[in-house]
């Protein structure tokens, strides 16, 4: 029986302790981890939970985080409550074994502390990792501070595990940001993080002997594409879970999630898009905005990345006029991804929207709160001119000449 | 082809020729189950016992694969078992420790039986698939001298 753990009302965490405590609230039955940075504290704190008796759970030190997501794998085909975390280098490592773990749907919760990807390597906070995720068939949350990292956690698994999802669930926050930076947090009692998150519920287990099962069977052209058809209709289907499970942690503590969250975009004219902590920054420099210079400013972000919320992402924003979409990824020739799923789902509005794109904030380049206003005032102005004003694809916050691509044909 | 302790079941249907159902009618994560009904114990049984599933290998076969197969002379093997033990795909057939024959549904001719047999002449040999057994066994070599 694990020993339980006194946890304050208020406590005083980063990112990466609040995601660690979760963790152990939910009681896992197998943790496979291997460090990187920024993500280590929470496996780091989590291997001191379980040897200072928090936790009854097995953790294992792995050589890789190839292995690391394999044990995982192993480990909840078994039939056990599964978790781990990493980031960027890590991240890209475990790709492989990630899509193996959502075509399985096994329930497995990954902590991923945003950073970005080499080369040059680089430690600092970036969406690089995240984004290469995205078609991963799992379902993606992104957490914008400490306490969104917990509550998050606790909801991954619910969502995760319910009997019509089984799919693996990513909870996401911005490297040293989020991850390294103590904030105050309200946990929940152990025995209340325990009720909420409940039992696990095994399915199709490999350790009921009654029932041998084969996991990673191989399927060619006559098979294959049905298991991805109802393996994507179950990521799609789980959108009406995780919203169900947000209501629910809504009843039971008052902080409520959506799968997008919207920002004074009621009345908004312009708006911005973004993920992580760039949302709070955004937030603030909307208020100002509003304050200062009346501009009707909203902020939208995906809080579920993945199933894309098209649905919500179109009612949150077909009445704004211009809306710019940042992406903190370097988008490899392309339209960033942000800008490319945004504009996809307001393609089917009637109004059609003004649609920008900025690359900003690579490698943990900071985004100030006069740059998001600076951003806000050019879709104002694109708003009123009624067309684009500047290159569709701009850099923030980058040296040298001014870097940009591509120009509207709506004018 | 049925060969050595083969049920109804063992290599009854080609690789690939089950129904085709619709996405919705699929199993959930592709996981399959090897064994029909309860499987309780199921690894005191032999496999001419076992009631695979329709999605088990077991009950698919593969003969068509294979060019050349190996060809067992019951008259020279020892029952050492190696072949036994070294076949990876499980088509060697022996009971009681002593070698039965072939399993000619899952045998890929990968003639790691032959490379493992330590009789002189060898008590596996490898036929184009095409020979007849009987014809095989006629053309058996004689025992090698030991050179000094």
């Amino acid at each position: 029986m694990a020993e339980k753990y006194d946890v304050q009302e208020v406590e005083v965490w980063d990112g990466n302790y609040a995601a660690a405590h979760a963790l152990r609230q939910a009681q896992i039955d197998v943790v496979a981890a291997y460090p990187i940075t920024p993500s280590t504290p929470i496996v780091e704190n989590y291997g001191q939970f379980v040897a200072n008796g928090y936790v009854d759970g097995e953790f294992v030190m792995v050589e890789s985080e190839h292995a690391a997501m394999s044990g995982c794998v192993g480990a909840a085909a078994a039939g056990g409550r599964v978790a781990t975390a990493t980031s960027s280098q890590g991240f890209a490592l475990m790709c492989e074994v990630l899509y193996q773990a959502s075509g399985m749907r096994l329930p497995i919760v990954l902590n991923v502390v945003n950073r970005a990807l080499a080369s040059p390597l680089n430690v600092r906070g970036d969406h690089s990792d995240m984004y290469l995720g995205r078609d991963s068939g799992w379902i993606q949350l992104d957490a914008f501070n400490a306490q969104e990292a917990y509550d998050l956690n606790l909801c991954a698994f619910r969502i995760g595990e319910h009997l019509s999802v089984r799919l693996p669930v990513m909870v996401h926050q911005d490297g040293f940001v989020t991850s390294h930076t103590a904030q105050n947090v309200n946990p929940l009692k152990d025995e209340d993080a325990y009720a909420f998150v409940g039992d696990f519920v095994p399915h199709e287990e490999m350790l009921d002997f009654s029932r041998p099962v084969t996991y990673g069977a191989q399927t060619e052209e006559d098979w294959h594409f049905e298991h991805k058809a109802k393996q994507h209709k179950a990521l799609m289907d789980s959108r009406a879970i995780i919203d169900e499970v947000f209501a629910d942690f809504e009843k039971k503590t008052g902080r409520a999630y959506k799968r997008v969250e919207s920002y004074m975009i009621e009345d908004a004219e312009v708006a911005i898009v973004a993920l992580g902590t760039t949302v709070e920054t955004c937030i603030l420099a909307a208020k100002q905005l509003r304050e200062e210079e009346g501009i009707k400013v909203g902020v939208v972000s995906p809080r579920c990345f993945r199933p894309f919320p098209f649905d919500k992402i179109r009612e949150a924003l077909e009445n704004v006029n211009a809306i710019c979409c940042l992406d903190r990824s370097s988008p490899g020739g392309a339209m960033g991804a942000l800008f490319n799923e945004v504009s996809a789902a307001l393609y089917s509005t009637q109004k059609r929207p003004l649609v920008t794109n900025y690359i900003y904030g690579l490698g943990g380049r900071d985004f100030s709160i006069a740059e998001a206003k600076r951003i806000m005032k050019e879709q104002k102005a694109h708003a009123d001119a009624g067309y684009i004003t500047t290159e569709i694809q701009q850099f923030s916050g980058l040296r040298g000449p001014k870097l940009g691509f591509f120009e509207t044909k709506r004018r | 082809m049925q060969g050595v302790c083969a049920t109804d079941k063992r290599g009854s249907k080609e690789l690939g020729s089950e129904e085709l159902v619709g996405w919705d009618e699929v199993m959930q994560g592709v996981v399959v189950n090897s064994f029909e009904g309860d499987a309780t114990d199921i690894a005191r049984q032999k496999a001419e016992e076992r009631n695979y599933s329709e999605f088990s290998s077991y009950t698919a076969t593969v003969a068509s694969w294979r060019v050349i197969k190996p060809v067992y002379n019951r008259d020279i093997c020892i029952d050492c078992q190696n072949c036994w033990v070294w076949c990876p795909d499980t088509s060697i057939v022996s009971r009681d420790k002593q070698m039965l024959g072939i399993d000619y549904d899952h045998c890929k001719g990968c003639q790691v039986c032959v490379e493992v047999c330590p009789t002189n002449p060898k008590s596996l040999l490898m036929f184009a698939e095409h020979e007849d057994l009987d014809k095989a066994l006629a053309q058996w070599p004689q025992k090698e001298k030991k050179e000094k």
